[in-house]
């Protein structure tokens, strides 16, 4: 079980920045996100794009502002546990126990949401009878390749992952590849790749068709897919993989008994606390009388739930308001020299 | 000011007067019609606010900039018609304009 002052759900700017801010007042916490790695949004996103509305920043990208955060955060120790989603918050006493979908629990008196607008899954395919063989013959992400050695595997997508997949499992497999347009979104050196393994034979190569319907009983068998003109083509596989990019859903943060409105949590504008004591929202997730769903906002809530967060941490002892500029206390947890 | 209506998958018909400036997807999202989740915000990085434009419309509409074709590789089901409503820009030459959301986003 670990223990800290409090636990933040979501590494996203605005989870990075309530950390920075938890720290500072020196409050211990560990933060959970279900992206396997850091910056939430800006990095899954919108990594390249710039952003020009951050304060004192006239231009970054989301790469470069997440980059910027974790620098930021330096100074302190901080837990990150990755690929990892929170799936249960139970009140215990004045704790929360938080348990993860890998078996992780927290106990905790403070629990800041910075989840954004949820965690992250991948878009699968739209028809219904495609659960039925999801990770058995119908997968969105790789863990063991060997899998499909010698067999017939058809890939769906446009962008990177569709490509680079198409080009590895190449080698030692049947590869159809099928996408709904001429164009591909991925590296022009992969796309440059892909055409060539296509006039050699080596990947089939179905484009303006999209996935129709699927047959097989215990088995996957074959898929039909369908272009625009209604035309069929009936296509024998023994896997299927789907790349659509990712998702945002709520999940789990529904059934913590939250006011929820819209996929967003209801908060008080004092300390940002949800309708549980010690649950607090933060950032795009929450949801208040002129909330503005800008990186800012985020940074403004963390640092107030973060001090909201001190009563519940340290009940005996007194909040201080200092100042980074003067303060001797905050200059010893920076690791920085006084004057 | 335009009246745009917004065909749920249910074929339900939500006719609403957006004012000029707004996109499709706000109008959508400020009057609660289901469907269209706009996840991002309106930022061209999530495919939720998709949508699918009436023929005798889609080529009335400011055509599609680079990465929206992008983002609908990521839609559900996308279409010929297909079009991200965060994308379309509401003015009074859209006045009667009608997208039919997709029975599922994500």
């Amino acid at each position: 079980m670990n223990k800290t002052d409090a636990l933040i759900i979501g590494a996203g700017p605005t989870g990075l920045f309530t950390a920075h801010q938890l720290k500072l007042i020196g409050l211990d916490c560990e933060i959970v996100d279900n992206l396997d790695k850091i910056g939430g949004q800006c990095i899954e996103l919108y990594p390249d794009k710039p952003i020009y509305d951050i304060p004192a920043v006239p231009e970054c990208t989301g790469e470069e502002l997440t980059n910027n955060l974790i620098n930021q955060l330096k100074p302190f120790d901080i837990k990150f546990h990755l690929s990892e989603r929170v799936d249960e918050v139970k009140k215990d006493g004045d704790n929360w126990i938080v348990k993860t979908n890998n078996g992780t629990e927290f106990q905790t008196p403070n629990v800041i949401i910075a989840g954004g607008v949820g965690s992250f899954e991948p878009r699968k395919f739209p028809l219904k009878e495609c659960e039925k063989f999801e990770n058995q013959s119908i997968f969105y992400s790789i863990k063991d390749k060997k899998i499909f050695e010698g067999k017939t595997v058809t890939i769906f997508g446009g962008g990177d992952s569709a490509l680079d997949w198409a080009v590895e499992l190449s080698k030692n497999s049947k590869v159809n590849l099928v996408h709904r347009r001429d164009d591909f979104r991925g590296a022009q050196a992969t796309v440059d790749t892909v055409h060539k393994l296509a006039n050699d034979g080596k990947i089939n190569l179905f484009t303006k068709y999209q996935i129709s319907s699927i047959s097989g009983d215990n088995q996957l068998e074959s898929i039909d897919i369908k272009n625009d003109n209604k035309e069929t083509k009936t296509l024998k596989t023994d896997y299927v993989l789907g790349f659509f990019g990712l998702i945002m859903q709520l999940g789990p943060i529904a059934n913590w008994g939250l006011n929820i409105d819209k996929k967003t949590i209801e908060v008080d504008t004092e300390k940002f606390e949800t309708n549980q004591k010690g649950i607090y929202a933060v950032g795009d997730i929450c949801n208040y009388p002129g909330k503005l769903k800008l990186i800012l906002s985020g940074f403004h809530e963390g640092a107030l739930a973060a001090r909201a967060c001190f009563k519940l941490a340290k009940p005996n002892e007194k909040y201080r308001f200092e100042f980074t500029t003067s303060s001797k206390t905050i200059k010893d947890r920076l690791g920085v020299k006084g004057d | 000011m335009a009246k745009i209506t917004y065909i749920t998958h249910d074929n339900q018909n939500h006719t609403i007067e957006v004012q000029n400036g707004l996109t499709v997807m706000e109008g959508a999202v400020q009057n609660d019609i289901p469907g269209i989740d706009a996840d991002c915000g309106g930022g061209m990085a999530c495919a939720t606010c998709h949508v699918y434009v009436n023929d005798e419309w889609f080529d009335k509409i400011t055509p599609k900039e680079d990465g929206e074709e992008d983002m609908l590789d990521m839609a559900y089901e996308p279409k010929k018609n297909s079009r991200l409503s965060c994308q379309i820009i509401v003015s009074d030459e859209l006045d009667g304009l009608t997208v039919n959301i997709p029975s599922k986003q994500g």
